[in-house]
C-alpha cells in the first residue's frame, strides 16, 4: 500500500517533468504549423530543419564553443585544483576558493552582465564597437566552467594518498613526471566528470552567452531564443526532440558504464574478503 | 656488532614549521648495514628526520651527509635511499607487477632485467603469482609486502620505513617484524625504521634512537636503553618503570623512600638529587619483616604470566610484577638487588613519570594511542 | 621546501590571473557602472532610480519564495522515496530527474505555452468534455509553475544526495529508542538532511529570483521581474548604468539571503555541487 503510494507519487512528479517534453516530441511530427493541436503526421519539420542553414551553423558554432571551452577549462581547472590542493596558507586557499565559487553562486544573469560590461569597457578603449563574438564567448564559457572542473577534481586529489607523488619521486621520478605518471591517472575520473560537466554546461548555456555574444557568432540556444520571440513552428520542437534523444542516449550510456564500474568494484572487494 | 663505515650523518639539523620547532639541533650518524630505529611519541620529530633523509624536506639549518658528501638540495629522486610509506602509497592504477617495476622502468632497465628483478622481489616477499593482481584486491599484509618489494627492487643503499606496520593487526604485525628483520639481514642494507611502538623497536633494532620534542633523548642498543635509561622520559617510554626521587650519597650508595640502598652506579656529585628507576619485574616481594620497604597492596591484576600488583609505600605507588599472589590490603615487604637499581641524573622530565597512583588499564590505553597521527613534519595541513 | 612552493606558484599563476581578470574585474565593472553616468562621472542617480523598481523586486522575491517552497514540498518526499529505493531504481530515477536539466530550458518553457494557452492542450481537453475554458497562461501562477518546473531538479538532487548517504541504522537506533516512523522522520532524518535542504533552497531561489525568460513567455510580459528589467536595460534600452545598479542590488540581495541561509547549516562547498 505504502509502496503503491510512493510509486504513484514518483509517477506524478515524472509526469509533471516530462509532460512538456512529451508534448514537444508529439507535436514535432505535426502535419501543420500548429504547436498546440495535432493535425496529421509528417516528417516535414525534420526535413526543414536539416535544410536550415542558420540552425546548422548555430549547431556547429555551439559544438565548436563547447569543445574548445571545455578542453581549455579542464586543463586550466586541473592545474588550478592541483595548485589549490598544495596551497599551504589557509587564508590564501580560502580566498581562492571563495573567488572560485562566485560564478557558481552568482545568478547567471549577473555573471553575464558583468562580463559584458568588462568586454564593452575594454572594447571602448581599443575602440572596437562590436567586441562581442567568439573570443568573448569563449572567455565567458571557460570562466563559468572552471569552478565545476575545479570542484570535481579537488575531491579526487583529497582522496588520493598524498604520499603517492613522493613514492614516485622516491623511485626516481622528477616531481613533474611523478605528477603525470602517478597523480594524474588517479584523479582522471574527476577530470572526466569535470570535462563532461563543462561540455554540457557550455552546450546548454543561454543566459550568459546571450549577454556576451554579438550578431556575428550565434549559438544554438541563442538562435532558439530569437525564434521563440516570434511564433514558434514545430521545427523548433523537431530540433529539441533530436537534442532530447541525443542527451538520453548519452545519459543511458554513462549510467551503464557507471553500473559496470560499480559491479567490478564489488567483485574486487569480494575477492579481497575471500583471501584475507 | 662490527663497526661499519658511517653511511648517513646528520649534523646540527634544525627544522621548524610556522615558528614551531620540530627538530632542535639534531646530530645522528648511521652505520652501513645497521637496523636503526627512531622511537618516540607522535610529534617527536621522527618522521621529519626520515623525510629529511629521503629528501622530501630540506632542513632550515644543518647538513645531511651521505657517504661523506653533503646531499642538502639533492632532490629525492636522485638519492640512493628509498622509503616505505606509512600507508604504503602503492599506485592504485597499476597492478602488483607494474608497481614493483615502477622504479626499474624509471632507471630505463631492459625488459628482461625488470622481469627477473620483479620475480626475485616477489619471491623475497612471498608473493609469487600475484603479478597481475589489482592493488585494491590485496589485504593489508599483502600490500605491505608489495611496498617492500617495490622499494627494494631499485636496490637502495638505505631503506627508510615510516611506521610500516602501523596499519596491520597485532598477529600480522608480529609476523612481519620477523620477516622484515630477516630481509634486512639477508640483504645487508641499512634500515632506518620509525615507530612509536617500543616493543617493536626493542625486538628488531640494532640501535634505538629515543626521541621526544625534537630532541634525541638517548641512543643505544635495545638492552642499553632498557636497562640503563638516561632519563625519566626514556625509562617511562620503554617498558614499565617505578621512578622515585633519590639522593646519591656517594658512589654505589643511593637513598630513596627514606632508606639507603646499595647500587652499582657511580660518578655523581656528593648528595646529588637523582631519579631512581626500578623495573616492576625486578622488585621481589618478601615478608614484611624481611622487606627493605613495606607497603600495603592496593590493587591486583592477573596478567597471565604474572600478577601486576600496585603497592602503596609511604604514599608512593609502586608497580610490582610477580608470580606470587597477594590480596588487596595485605601488608608486604619488598626487596631490590643492587644491580636492579638504575640511577639517573635529574632532567626536565623528573617528577612527570613513574608513579602509578592514577594507574588503570583503560587510562593507560587512552593515553597511548596505537594509531599515531602523522608527525607534524612537512605535510600540507589539510582542512 | 622552496622548490615546492615555486612549483605551486607556477601552477597557480594562470588560474589566479584568470580569476582576477574574468571573475573579480567584471564584479568591479558592475560597481563602476552602477555609480557612474554615461560620461563616466560619479553619480547616485542609478541607485535612486531604483525606487521605481520597488514593486518589481517585491514581485521577484515573492514569486521566487513561492517557487522555492513548492519545490521543497514536492522534492522532499521524492528524494526520500528515491533514497529508500533499490540501487538500480535509484540510478534510473536519478537519471530521469537529471535528464530535463540537460535540455534547453527555453524550449522546455516554451512548450508549456502549448499546454497552458487559451487554445492549448488543457483547454482543448476541457472544451472536448464540455467544460468552460480556464485562463492559465499569462497569470502569476503560470510564471511560478514555470519556475517550479525548471528548477525542481536542483532541489531534488542535493536533498537526495544527502539522504542516500544517511546510515539506515540511525533510523533503527531511533526506533529502538521509541520513535514512531513519523517521529523518526521529524527528529532524525529531517535534521540530518538540513544541509541538502539548504543547498537545494539556494539552488532554486537564486535562479528563480533572477530569471528573465520564464516571466516573459508564461506571464505574457505583464508580470515583470528583476531579471526582465536587467535584460531590458542591456538588450533594448541600452542604459548599462541602470542595468548595472539593478544587477548590483540583485547580487547583494542574494548574498544577504545566502548568509542568512548559511547560518542554518555550516556545510562545505561540495554539498552545493552535489
Amino acid at each position: 500500500m505504502k509502496k503503491a503510494a510512493s510509486n504513484l507519487y514518483i509517477g506524478l512528479i515524472m509526469f509533471f517533468l516530462y509532460a512538456p517534453m512529451l508534448v514537444m516530441i508529439v507535436l514535432s511530427f505535426n502535419g501543420t504549423a500548429s504547436t498546440s493541436v495535432m493535425e496529421g503526421f509528417s516528417l516535414k519539420w525534420y526535413q526543414q530543419l536539416l535544410g536550415d542553414n542558420v540552425t546548422l551553423t548555430a549547431l556547429s558554432n555551439t559544438l565548436l564553443l563547447a569543445v574548445s571551452s571545455s578542453l581549455i577549462s579542464v586543463v586550466l581547472g586541473t592545474m588550478a585544483a592541483v595548485g589549490i590542493h598544495t596551497m599551504k596558507k589557509k587564508w590564501v586557499k580560502n580566498a581562492v576558493l571563495t573567488v572560485t565559487n562566485i560564478p557558481m553562486m552568482n545568478p547567471e544573469i549577473v555573471t553575464g552582465v558583468s562580463m559584458m560590461l568588462l568586454f564593452v569597457f575594454v572594447g571602448s578603449f581599443v575602440s572596437s564597437k562590436d567586441a562581442l563574438g567568439f573570443p568573448t564567448l569563449l572567455i565567458a564559457h571557460i570562466t563559468f566552467n572552471l569552478p565545476y572542473v575545479i570542484l570535481s577534481v579537488l575531491p579526487k586529489l583529497r582522496q588520493t594518498d598524498k604520499h603517492l607523488s613522493e613514492a614516485a619521486q622516491d623511485l626516481g621520478c622528477t616531481p613533474v613526471s611523478a605528477f603525470f605518471k602517478v597523480v594524474l591517472p588517479n584523479i582522471s575520473s574527476g577530470i572526466i566528470t569535470g570535462l563532461i560537466m563543462a561540455f554540457t554546461l557550455s552546450l546548454d548555456d543561454f543566459i550568459i552567452s546571450y549577454f556576451v555574444t554579438g550578431p556575428k557568432f550565434q549559438t544554438l540556444p541563442i538562435v532558439i531564443f530569437s525564434m521563440t520571440k516570434k511564433k514558434v513552428k514545430p521545427d523548433m520542437y523537431a530540433l529539441s526532440t533530436l537534442i532530447f534523444v541525443t542527451v538520453l542516449a548519452l545519459l543511458i550510456l554513462m549510467n551503464v558504464m557507471q553500473a559496470r564500474a560499480e559491479n567490478k568494484q564489488k567483485k574486487q572487494i569480494g575477492n579481497k574478503e575471500d583471501k584475507s | 656488532m662490527e663497526k661499519n663505515a658511517v653511511i648517513i650523518d646528520l649534523k646540527n639539523i634544525s627544522v621548524s614549521f610556522d615558528g614551531q620547532p620540530i627538530l632542535k639541533d639534531l646530530n645522528l650518524y648511521i652505520r652501513d648495514g645497521e637496523f636503526i630505529t627512531l622511537l618516540g611519541p607522535s610529534g617527536c620529530g621522527k618522521t621529519t628526520t626520515l623525510r629529511i633523509i629521503a629528501g622530501f624536506l630540506e632542513p632550515d639549518s644543518g647538513e645531511v651527509i651521505f657517504e661523506g658528501k653533503a646531499i642538502n638540495g639533492v632532490p629525492a629522486y636522485k638519492r640512493q635511499v628509498n622509503t616505505i610509506f606509512q600507508r604504503y602509497a602503492l599506485f592504485p592504477h597499476l597492478n602488483v607487477y607494474e608497481n614493483i617495476a615502477f622504479g626499474l622502468k624509471q632507471q630505463k632497465k631492459s625488459k628482461q632485467e625488470i622481469r627477473s628483478t620483479v620475480e626475485e622481489m616477489l619471491a623475497l616477499v612471498n608473493l609469487k603469482g600475484f603479478e597481475k593482481r589489482n592493488i585494491n584486491s590485496l589485504s593489508g599484509g599483502q600490500q605491505q609486502r608489495v611496498a617492500i618489494a617495490r622499494a627494494l627492487a631499485v636496490k637502495p643503499r638505505v631503506l627508510l620505513l615510516d611506521e610500516p606496520l602501523g596499519a596491520l593487526d597485532l598477529k600480522l604485525r608480529k609476523d612481519m617484524q620477523v620477516e622484515l628483520k630477516n630481509i634486512q639481514k639477508r640483504l645487508g642494507i641499512t634500515f632506518i625504521y620509525v615507530t612509536h611502538d617500543q616493543e617493536e623497536a626493542l625486538s628488531m633494532s640494532d640501535t634505538i634512537v629515543v626521541m621526544n620534542a625534537g630532541e634525541i633523548q638517548q641512543i643505544g642498543t635495545p638492552t642499553d636503553i632498557y636497562n640503563e635509561p638516561k632519563n625519566a622520559f626514556v625509562a617511562d617510554f620503554i617498558g614499565e618503570s617505578n621512578i622515585v626521587d633519590g639522593i646519591m650519597h656517594s658512589d654505589f650508595s643511593v637513598e630513596f623512600q627514606g632508606i639507603k640502598f646499595q647500587c652499582v652506579d657511580k660518578g655523581f656529585g656528593k648528595d646529588e638529587p637523582v631519579d631512581v628507576v626500578v623495573r616492576p619485574e625486578d622488585v621481589d616481594i618478601v615478608a614484611p619483616e624481611d622487606g627493605m620497604l613495606k607497603g600495603i597492596v592496593t590493587s591486583v591484576t592477573f596478567k597471565g604470566v604474572h600478577y601486576e600488583i600496585i603497592v602503596d609505600i609511604d604514599g608512593f605507588k609502586w608497580m610490582v610484577q610477580t608470580t606470587e599472589y597477594s590480596a588487596v590490603g595485605d601488608k608486604i615487604g619488598i626487596s631490590i638487588k643492587p644491580d636492579e637499581i638504575q640511577v639517573m641524573k635529574k632532567s626536565e622530565y623528573s617528577g612527570l613519570y613513574g608513579d602509578y597512583s592514577s594507574f588503570s588499564e583503560e587510562f593507560d590505553e587512552l593515553s597511548n594511542p596505537s594509531v599515531e597521527a602523522d608527525d607534524a613534519g612537512g605535510e600540507t595541513v589539510e582542512e | 621546501m622552496k622548490k615546492t612552493s615555486f612549483l605551486s606558484k607556477l601552477i597557480n599563476a594562470p588560474y589566479i590571473v584568470w580569476s582576477v581578470l574574468f571573475i573579480v574585474a567584471p564584479m568591479i565593472m558592475v560597481v563602476y557602472y552602477a555609480f557612474t553616468d554615461r560620461s563616466g562621472a560619479f553619480t547616485w542617480n542609478n541607485i535612486t532610480a531604483l525606487t521605481a523598481y520597488k514593486e518589481t523586486f517585491a514581485r521577484s522575491i515573492g514569486y521566487a519564495v513561492a517557487a522555492t517552497v513548492i519545490c521543497l514540498v514536492l522534492a522532499y518526499p521524492l528524494a526520500y522515496i528515491m533514497a529508500r529505493s533499490k540501487a538500480s531504481k535509484q540510478r534510473t530515477l536519478m537519471m530521469l530527474v537529471m535528464l530535463p536539466m540537460w535540455m534547453n530550458f527555453l524550449i522546455r518553457t516554451y512548450s508549456w505555452i502549448s499546454i497552458l494557452s487559451n487554445t492549448g492542450i488543457i483547454n482543448n481537453l476541457l472544451k472536448a468534455v464540455g467544460l468552460p475554458t480556464v485562463q492559465m497562461i499569462n497569470t502569476p501562477g503560470a510564471v511560478i509553475l514555470g519556475m517550479v518546473y525548471n528548477f525542481l531538479p536542483y532541489m531534488v538532487l542535493p536533498i537526495y544526495s544527502i539522504m542516500s548517504k544517511l546510515d539506515y541504522s540511525l533510523t533503527e537506533a531511533a526506533q529502538d529508542l521509541g520513535c514512531s516512523s513519523t517521529s523518526v522522520l521529524r527528529r532524525v532524518i529531517m535534521p540530518l538532511s538540513m544541509p541538502g535542504v539548504v543547498s537545494g533552497i539556494t539552488m532554486v531561489f537564486v535562479p528563480s529570483v533572477s530569471t528573465f525568460y520564464i516571466s516573459q513567455k508564461l506571464g505574457g510580459g505583464k508580470f515583470l521581474l528583476v531579471g526582465d528589467s536587467i535584460e531590458m536595460q542591456f538588450q533594448s534600452a541600452y542604459n548599462y548604468n541602470l542595468g548595472a545598479s539593478l544587477s548590483l542590488v540583485l547580487m547583494l540581495m542574494i548574498i544577504v539571503c545566502m548568509l542568512v541561509m548559511n547560518r542554518f547549516a555550516d556545510d562545505d562547498e561540495e554539498a552545493i555541487l552535489i
